[in-house]
Order: C-alpha cells, then structure tokens, then sequence
C-alpha cells in the first residue's frame, strides 16, 4: 500500500474525514454567514482601527512631537511596535519555509493563516517607519532614485537602508509564496461557488487553476525553491532589524549576539501569536480535526525552545557586559535590570524566560486554555523585550544632565492600539474569505497521516508486509 | 473499484472529428497504477487533472521534470549583478561619500557593507522572476478562464483524458474500467 507511515505517529488529521470532507470543511466558513461573534468582534477591531487612523492623521498633521518623544528618547514605541510586528511576522515563513524543507507534514494544517499572519503584522510593521518619517509622502526617498538634489543618493552603509530592502523583499516574497499556495484552493472554491458573482471573484483570485498534472509539477518545484529562498531571508530580515542596534555605539545595542537573538525571539513571538490565532480560529471555523492538539503541542514545543534560546541570550548580554569590562556597557545592564526600568526588565524576564518552562510538563502544552495564556504573555513579554532594550538603553545616556524618563502619550498608544485593531481586520476578512487551510496540501498527506486511513491499514497488518516498504511505486516489481 | 456511473455523451459526428474519454478516479494510489498500465497498453493521456499533488504522477505519466529551478538560479545571479552595478555606480563612481569613515573609493573594500542589499536582491529577483515564469509558463493569470473539464477536479476527483481516436470504443472502455477508474464520459468533438 502507498502512504505508508509508522502507526507509531499519531494522525495528524483526526475524525475519520475524506477528501470531500476536506473540501467540505475548509469551504464551510467561506460559504457559511458569518456568525455573532465574528461580528463582535470584527466591530471591535475596526473601532480600534479607526481610532489608530484618528491618531496617525494627528500626528501626521501636527508633527512627531505629539509622541512622548524627548530629547534623549528619540526611539521609542513606535520602533518598539515595529520590531514586535516584524518578529511576529517571522513565525509564518518559518512555519511555511523551514517546516517545509524538514518535511514536517504538521505544517500543513496551519501554514496558510501563519503566511496570512506574516503578511498582516509585516503591513503594520511597515507603517511606523514611515509614520515617523512625519512627511510620509516623502516616504519615496528611501528608493533609490535619481533626484535633483545634486544626486543625493540613500546610503547604503546604513543599517537602516537595509531595513528598507530587507523588509520589502520579505513582504513581496512572503506575498507570492502565499498567493501562490493558494491558487489551488481558491480554484476549488470557486469550483463550488454556486452564485455568479462568488465564481467571478474566485474565478478572478484562483488565476484560473486547472490543476494539470504539469502545474502542480511546476507548482511544487516553485514551493520547494520559494522555500530554500524565504528560509535564509527570514533569517537575514530579523538580523538586519537587529542591525539597526548593534551597528550603534550605544551600551547594550552594541552586541554582536543580536542577529541570533532577535531571530530567536522573533519566532518565539510568532510561534506565540499563532497559538493564539488559530487556537480560537479552530473553533470558530470548527477545524478541529485539522489543527488538532499535536498542533498545539508541537508550536508550544517550539515556543519553549525558542524561549529558552532567548533565556540563554539574556544571560550572555548580562555575563558580556560584566566580562567587557567597559562601565558604560556594565551600567546599561546594571541600569536594566535594577533602575527605574526594573520593573519592564523584570516583567519581561518572566514573560520570556520563566513562563515557556511550563511546557516541559505534557499535561501543560496539551492544555487548550494553558496554551493561550501562555501565548498571551508571551506576546506581551516579547513587546516588553523591545521596549527594554530601545527605551533602557537611551533614557540614561552618556550625560548624566541629560538623564530622563520616556512616557507615552494617548498618541503613541493609540497608534499601537490601532494596529493590532488593524491587524485583526485584515485576519477577519481573511477567515471569512480565504481557504484558511492549505487544503490540497493537507488532501496529500491524508493518505498517509489521515485518522481513517491509518486505521484501515493497521486493520489489515498484511498488506504491509507482502512489500519491502509496502510501496507498490517504489517496488514496482513486487 | 466497481463502476459507479457511465455516462455517454455522443455528440452527432458528422465529419473528421477527435475523440476523448475522460475517465474519473477517486483514488491517488489507484490513479497511479492506472496510469502505469495504461501506458503499457499504448494508450495515449492526454491530460490529468488532480486536486492535489500526486507524488510520482509526473514520471509515472512521462513528463519531463521541470526546469524552473535552475530558472530561479539564473534569476539570483542577475539579481546580484543588478546590486553589485546599482552600488557601485551610486555609492563609488557617481558620488563617493566619507560616511562615518568607511572606505569609499573601490567597491571591494567597501562592499562588506553592501553583503545585505546584494543578498536581498539575489532573492527578490530569484523569487518573483521564478514565480511570474511559473505563472506564464502554466498560463495563470487574473481573468484567465479555468480549463478543468469537471468542477470535482478541484474536489476528490482526478480526470484523466485518453485519447481514444482510431480505438476500440468498447474495449477501451472495459480496460479502463478495469484500471479502476468510477466514471467514463465520451468526448466528441469536431475538429476546426
């Protein structure tokens, strides 16, 4: 028998489903109305939208210094958010990426709203940079291009400037990846559209898929390099936003341990938003036989990890510091973890270090309820590390006269506010619209990892072992 | 696999005209083995159309592997050509610039600092040029029409086209039903 795989894996997709189930399934919440919670909802998130709208317009037409900016903070929340939602991003490629070049199949099933994820929070993370540009039609001098000001051109030594080129790469690449995916699933919605105008729009999006044996030959070739390219781009996205810090000479954003530990702790963030999306999305969109708690499981496995990376990358800044020997690097770490910011350099420590230690216990990590808080705090600990290292590094600078305290104005929170209400707009619409699950990916592996059909194989142990590997393709002969 | 329907849909011939069978299979691993038999019956596929990713299907059927990878290689090296010409024009002939004392008079020295642009635009160009070729290679585009013949292709199907001109209709039809496959509709239609 093809699809074979050891029975000692637990079946990814659960509760005996066909792949008519499948289509059925993951059609039902584009198709259904949407109900009374997803309205809820929704109407929460547009209201926080629109009130960060209402405070971007302030800003933009009074100046930056509605912000809780002063002269020795000039960086504070809004670069804050920005490194948050671009690390939060990095969860989606991973997952799509790196999973897919391990071959892990669990991927599957939550690669698409993880991509969807990545291109949403990288939309939010795009827009502070150029929001604290305070001329944001100028926002175009960030390009290359020849201009009439003696040829002034960008600099390309700037770590900044990479940002820019890292940042576009990632969002358009992650954009096709994405787009590409779904071609396959739009077709089949559309091939089950049964108003006119629901088969134009899907019709329109599906790029008119036929799923000819040659396109999906093509189609995973494209996956497959897509893949090996996003994985090292991933990785040179969150290394280069590191770059913005460590290419500085202020004590504690002068380390080289910063590309590997903002990497780390942007999956760790990512993998913590994930949870917390698709843990309430199973159950709204009732999919879960697909994203089951093996899931749950494997993503919280991922968040201790990662987690525990940063936890050892905290430390060595701390021991770096000491073992430097340089005061001001000594008293920026000193000054973190013991001054008038001890408070967000503690909360963070335990957000980030101490709470992903709970996933050593199974019974914990298999805990739909654990799972979100954990998630929850997790997020919350990793806008606190950004917070900690931008704003504790610059309130106490080399001049002691010049020593202050950064605090937000209703401007700067509600321009944060209005991103996450952003955000969860753009994934409302999404979950209403889109095939929130790869579902052609997931038809492939339900052969083989699929609840119903392992089971007919282990009812029939010997059809197993007439065959070397029971793969009648691979041993043609037998 | 017992043959669940049978469908005929003869179109009246009059003149020269092609003939197709559509056979439908509900079954991958079927599927492939269909596809090896009938090819050494010298039948001749057409076409399948599957809702998923068959493994093995392409070489099973004789398709020639694809060569978009090495597409996407090319692409990179242009892309890194494209940074490496765009830096060393902006940032070393047309005005060098003493930024914070790094080196600005040959490309060489001060390309350490140009390693990340010149990497992100190797991917840029190696993914969207990978992908737009993909796209016109397999004609996908907005507004294109789908060309599957049967909506369950999408769904839990795979649709094989045989080209059944010339052949025994009867016998090519009970072999086929033999491979396994659910459904037969007879395709008729004249030539242009």
């Amino acid at each position: 028998m093809a699809h074979y795989e050891a029975s000692i894996r637990r079946p990814l997709i659960t509760g005996d489903k066909t792949y008519a189930d499948v289509t059925r399934d993951i059609a039902f919440p584009v198709e259904g109305p949407a109900n009374k919670q997803w309205w809820l909802v929704f109407t929460i998130a547009l209201i926080a939208f629109l009130y960060g709208i209402g405070c971007i317009t302030y800003t933009i037409s009074t100046g930056i210094g509605v912000w809780g900016l002063n002269k020795t903070v000039g960086w504070a929340w809004d670069i804050t958010n920005f490194v948050w939602w671009v690390g939060i991003g990095h969860a989606g490629t991973l997952i799509s990426a790196v999973l897919l070049l391990f071959r892990q199949k669990w991927r599957m099933a939550i690669n698409r709203s993880a991509e969807a994820m990545t291109i949403f929070s990288v939309i939010q993370a795009g827009l502070f940079p150029i929001i604290h540009m305070g001329r944001p039609w100028l926002a175009y001098w960030v390009l290359p291009i020849p201009n009439q000001f003696g040829s002034l051109w960008v600099n390309f030594n700037s770590p900044l400037l990479w940002d820019v080129f890292a940042i576009s790469t990632y969002l358009s690449v992650s954009l096709v990846f994405w787009w590409t995916g779904l071609l396959p699933d739009f077709a089949m919605i559309r091939d089950r559209a049964i108003t006119p105008f629901n088969k134009k729009i899907y019709g329109i999006l599906s790029f008119g898929w036929s799923g000819r044996a040659k396109d999906w030959q093509r189609f995973e070739e494209v996956s497959l390099v897509l893949a090996g390219l996003a994985t090292p781009l991933v990785l040179s996205v969150h290394t280069i936003v590191s770059f913005d810090f460590a290419t500085s000479v202020i004590p504690g954003w002068h380390t080289t341990i910063f590309p590997p530990y903002f990497v780390a702790g942007a999956v760790f963030s990512g993998f913590a938003m994930v949870n917390t999306l698709l843990i309430v999305m199973r159950k709204v969109c009732h999919l879960e036989n697909y994203i089951t708690i093996q899931h749950i499981e494997l993503m919280n496995l991922v968040i201790m990890i990662t987690g525990s990376i940063v936890g050892v990358a905290y430390i060595t800044e701390l021991f770096m510091a000491w073992y430097s020997g340089v005061e001001y690097e000594q008293y920026a770490f000193l000054n973190r973890a013991t001054g008038p910011y001890a408070w967000a350099y503690w909360s963070m420590m335990t957000c980030n270090v101490f709470s992903p230690q709970f996933m050593w216990f199974k019974k914990l990590r298999t805990s739909i309820v654990f799972s979100f808080a954990i998630s929850i705090v997790v997020n919350i600990g990793m806008w606190f590390e950004r917070f900690v290292i931008i704003v504790t590094s610059l309130h106490r600078d080399y001049i002691p006269s010049s020593w202050t305290m950064f605090s937000p104005t209703f401007v700067d929170i509600g321009i944060f506010i209005g991103t996450i209400g952003f955000f969860f707009v753009l994934f409302l619409l999404y979950a209403r619209t889109f095939p929130v699950i790869a579902q052609a990916e997931v038809k492939s592996i339900l052969r083989s990892s699929g609840n119903k059909y392992k089971e007919m194989r282990e009812n029939q142990p010997t059809s197993n072992q007439n065959a070397a590997s029971g793969d009648p393709m691979a041993h043609p002969s037998e | 696999m017992l043959p669940l329907v049978t469908q005929w849909h003869i179109q009246a011939s009059k003149t020269m005209a092609t003939q197709k069978i559509h056979a439908l299979y509900n079954d991958d691993a079927i599927l492939l083995l269909a596809v090896k038999k009938i090819r050494e019956q010298h039948y001749h596929i057409e076409e399948i159309f599957c809702p998923f990713p068959v493994h093995g299907l392409e070489k099973a059927m004789g398709i020639a592997s694809t060569r978009l990878a090495v597409t996407s290689f090319l692409y990179g090296i242009v892309g890194l050509a494209v940074a490496t010409a765009m830096m060393n024009y902006i940032m070393i002939e047309d005005w060098p610039q003493n930024i914070g004392g790094k080196p600005s008079f040959s490309y060489i020295e001060n390309m350490p600092a140009f390693v990340p642009i010149m990497f992100e635009l190797t991917v840029f160009f190696a993914a969207h040029l990978m992908v737009i070729t993909f796209y016109l290679r397999s004609r996908l585009w907005p507004f294109k029409k789908a060309e599957n013949p049967d909506v369950r292709t999408t769904d839990d199907h795979f649709l094989m086209e045989v080209d059944a001109h010339g052949e025994d209709l009867e016998s090519i039809t009970k072999f086929l039903y033999d491979t396994g496959a659910v459904e037969l509709v007879l395709i008729d239609k004249e030539d242009h």
